[in-house]
């Protein structure tokens, strides 16, 4: 029963978890519409800036510029030319993704580094360690940011605009290119915060970015592409799916369950949890 | 996919040349050409680079010693990629094209078993440098690893010698874990002790909190590890931080985690905690202290050794040795001079069994130091006698049967 009841908070981190990492995801792939399968080596790239500076806490604000210009580059460079064309945006991510392990292979060696955790996040409250309790404030502060960003700024209804609506918003004298950047930036920024937080509990090794890469799709595009609240529910129910079926059977299971539940809510809401009526992104 | 499409043809010359430049006119009568095949890329380099380093740095040494039979041997290396069907086409690649007297490669048990048809078919020789699950015995192969009876039999012989009665099973979802576990089981059947639970999770798996809750809820003496590459670090990390085990009160034996693994898990995780070997960087033997200072020299001074470089490294060696016994490098009279060849190698003295091609070994049981490098508090005391299908334990009987 104790061990039943330990699930809860362990799933409910899982989907803090999930939530972060596919935060970022939400605006390149949710708002945009861009398979971006670089996105993994954006989170690699927040958790090599950790071992970098050795210190969790400075590494936030430092990863978010360094992915996020990352992930400018990325899109002035060579995303923004496939515009409309996903199939080949897709093959293009994925092989700046296989480059980008690669090179972090280079610089940093094949095997795992260390990122030390600062002392006061070690111990925890019963089955939540402090480090998880963490992860759960940081994916918090991170919607409750994302939310603000897009309801409350100029910039954030500007993206929206973009999103429902390309031509009119262009007509209305919104410079879509310029939104097109900010808002990869802003993605792949996410990605790396949500990988100094993943120092805490993974591996921080050239192959980080494979590991969360499909989970953070999965959470997208059950919550509806573009949808924050989506998101949010998608990530937490996700989480509470997994850590009870694989409670109830084990870990290679319980992917199959999560999947296969994920299969079935598609057939029934192909759009995801909430759907966003909008026009394709040309 | 119009505009691609020279792209891809741009991508597939450029390949095809540079899989054309590496194939050099057939060797000099004064050079051996040997190939090392292991994974430079993808989710296994991060073990597999370091046994090709010790391969190439034995090759160096053998021929600055004046070569073997007078000949200089010349490395073919080529990358097995983590990907089960390249290691068997660079395999026929190296056999075929490159005409290499042996090879030296492999790490995970499922690349071993995609070259395995290749080596038969040829009738070529792999030299395969890993710890694995037994239950093999090809005649094309020779284990410089440990068989389970040189790693994971001494590994229970330990925890039950420490009052361990109740173990719980934690593997990733593969054949070597699988396999183990099932000799784990048979052994504990016959020892008296309790298996409390058996968990796998997929290869590359991150998320270990319910796994923590189900192991610190059974409350087992002891956990037996088997798990693999990057998880390792996820489940210590989260195993550490769920605070409720430590080393002393359940410790988690390990036999896939060398001195490499322990910096990226973190020593604070793991310090403390047993593994299972045949060699540590701390072996007390002259050879060891050679390989050691050779290797740091070579590689830098920040570089340590593991058991499957070592096996690596040997493996270089007892090919040697059997091709001067020979006076030969065709593959039959090597696999005929083999047999009963025995060198001081730095895990101590190792020596090549005719019947099955694996080696004699000494099993040892160390524990991770805050140091990073690991301490020996156990060893067999003399090299085991390998024992791939298990014949020599009546326990055991029934289980190769399964395969």
């Amino acid at each position: 029963m104790q061990a039943f009841v330990n699930q809860l908070p362990i799933g409910l981190s899982i989907g803090a978890v999930l939530l972060l990492i596919a935060l970022g995801l939400t605006f390149t792939f949710g708002q945009m519409g861009v398979i971006n399968m670089a996105h993994g080596e954006f989170i690699m790239a927040g958790a090599y800036t950790a071992f970098l500076l050795g210190d969790l806490v400075l590494a936030l604000p430092v990863a978010f510029l360094i992915a996020g210009l990352m992930g400018l580059v990325l899109e002035r460079a060579a995303i923004r030319h496939f515009y409309g064309r996903p199939l080949d945006t897709l093959l293009l991510t994925w092989g700046v993704s296989l480059v980008l392990q690669q090179l972090a292979r280079d610089l940093f060696g094949a095997p795992n580094v260390q990122v030390p955790a600062p002392s006061w996040l070690s111990g925890g409250l019963g089955m939540l360690p402090y480090n998880r309790l963490f992860i759960m404030g940081l994916a918090v502060a991170g919607v409750v940011a994302v939310w603000a960003y897009l309801t409350r700024t100029g910039l954030g209804r500007r993206t929206q605009a973009v999103v429902q609506n390309r031509q009119l918003a262009a007509t209305s004298g919104i410079d879509t290119g310029r939104v097109d950047m900010l808002t990869f930036f802003i993605g792949s920024a996410l990605a790396g915060v949500a990988g100094v937080a993943l120092t805490l509990i993974g591996p921080v090794g050239p192959a980080l970015g494979t590991y969360y890469i499909v989970d953070a799709f999965l959470v997208v595009v059950a919550g509806g592409l573009g949808q924050l609240r989506g998101a949010v529910l998608a990530a937490i129910g996700l989480g509470l799916l997994n850590s009870y079926a694989e409670f109830w059977s084990d870990a290679s299971l319980a992917k199959v369950v999560v999947l296969a539940v994920l299969i079935a809510f598609l057939q029934v809401r192909p759009q995801g949890l909430f759907v966003l009526r909008s026009r394709v992104l040309t | 996919m119009r505009f691609s499409r020279p792209i891809v043809c741009a991508v597939l010359l450029s390949a095809l040349t540079a899989c054309g430049s590496g194939a050099e006119p057939a060797a000099g009568s004064n050079e051996i050409k040997v190939g090392l095949l292991h994974s430079l890329s993808g989710t296994m380099a991060i073990s597999e680079v370091t046994v090709r380093d010790a391969e190439l740095l034995a090759i160096e040494e053998i021929n600055k010693a004046g070569g073997v039979l007078g000949k200089k041997l010349v490395p073919v290396v080529e990358d097995g990629a983590s990907d089960w069907p390249t290691f068997a086409e660079k395999a026929t690649k190296l056999i075929r094209q490159d005409k290499v007297a042996t090879v030296f490669g492999g790490w995970t048990s499922a690349s071993r078993k995609a070259m395995l048809p290749v080596f038969e078919r040829y009738k070529a020789l792999l030299w395969y440098p890993v710890q694995y699950e037994g239950l093999e015995s090809s005649p094309y192969i020779f284990y410089t690893g440990a068989t389970t009876n040189q790693q994971i039999i001494p590994g229970l012989d330990y925890l039950k010698e420490q009052g361990k009665k109740k173990v719980f099973l934690v593997g990733s979802d593969y054949v070597f874990p699988r396999t183990a576990n099932k000799i784990i089981k048979a052994y504990a059947a016959a020892n008296g002790m309790e298996i409390l639970g058996e968990e796998y999770t997929p290869l590359g798996h991150t998320e270990y909190s319910t796994l923590v809750n189900k192991v610190v809820q059974a409350r087992p003496d002891a956990v037996f590890n088997t798990l693999n590459g990057d998880s390792n670090v996820a489940f210590f990390k989260q195993l550490k931080s769920a605070g409720a085990a430590s080393a002393e009160n359940m410790p988690v034996l390990s036999v896939s985690i060398a001195e490499e693994e322990v910096t990226g898990i973190g020593v604070d995780n793991i310090a403390g905690q047993p593994v299972a070997w045949n060699y540590y960087q701390t072996t007390d033997t002259p050879a060891n202290a050679a390989f050691v200072k050779a290797y740091k020299a070579k590689y830098g001074q920040d570089k340590v050794t593991s058991d499957p470089m070592e096996a690596g490294y040997n493996a270089v060696y007892l090919w040697a040795e059997a091709v001067k016994k020979a006076g030969s490098t065709e593959v039959e009279p090597v696999r005929k001079a083999a047999p009963g060849i025995a060198l001081e190698r730095p895990e101590g003295l190792v020596t090549i069994d005719g019947e099955t091609q694996h080696m004699y070994k000494t099993a040892r049981i160390g524990i991770v130091q805050p140091d990073g490098l690991i301490k020996q508090v156990w060893d067999s005391g003399k090299p085991i006698k390998p024992d791939p299908y298990l014949k020599g334990y009546p326990w055991a009987a029934g289980l190769s049967a399964g395969q």
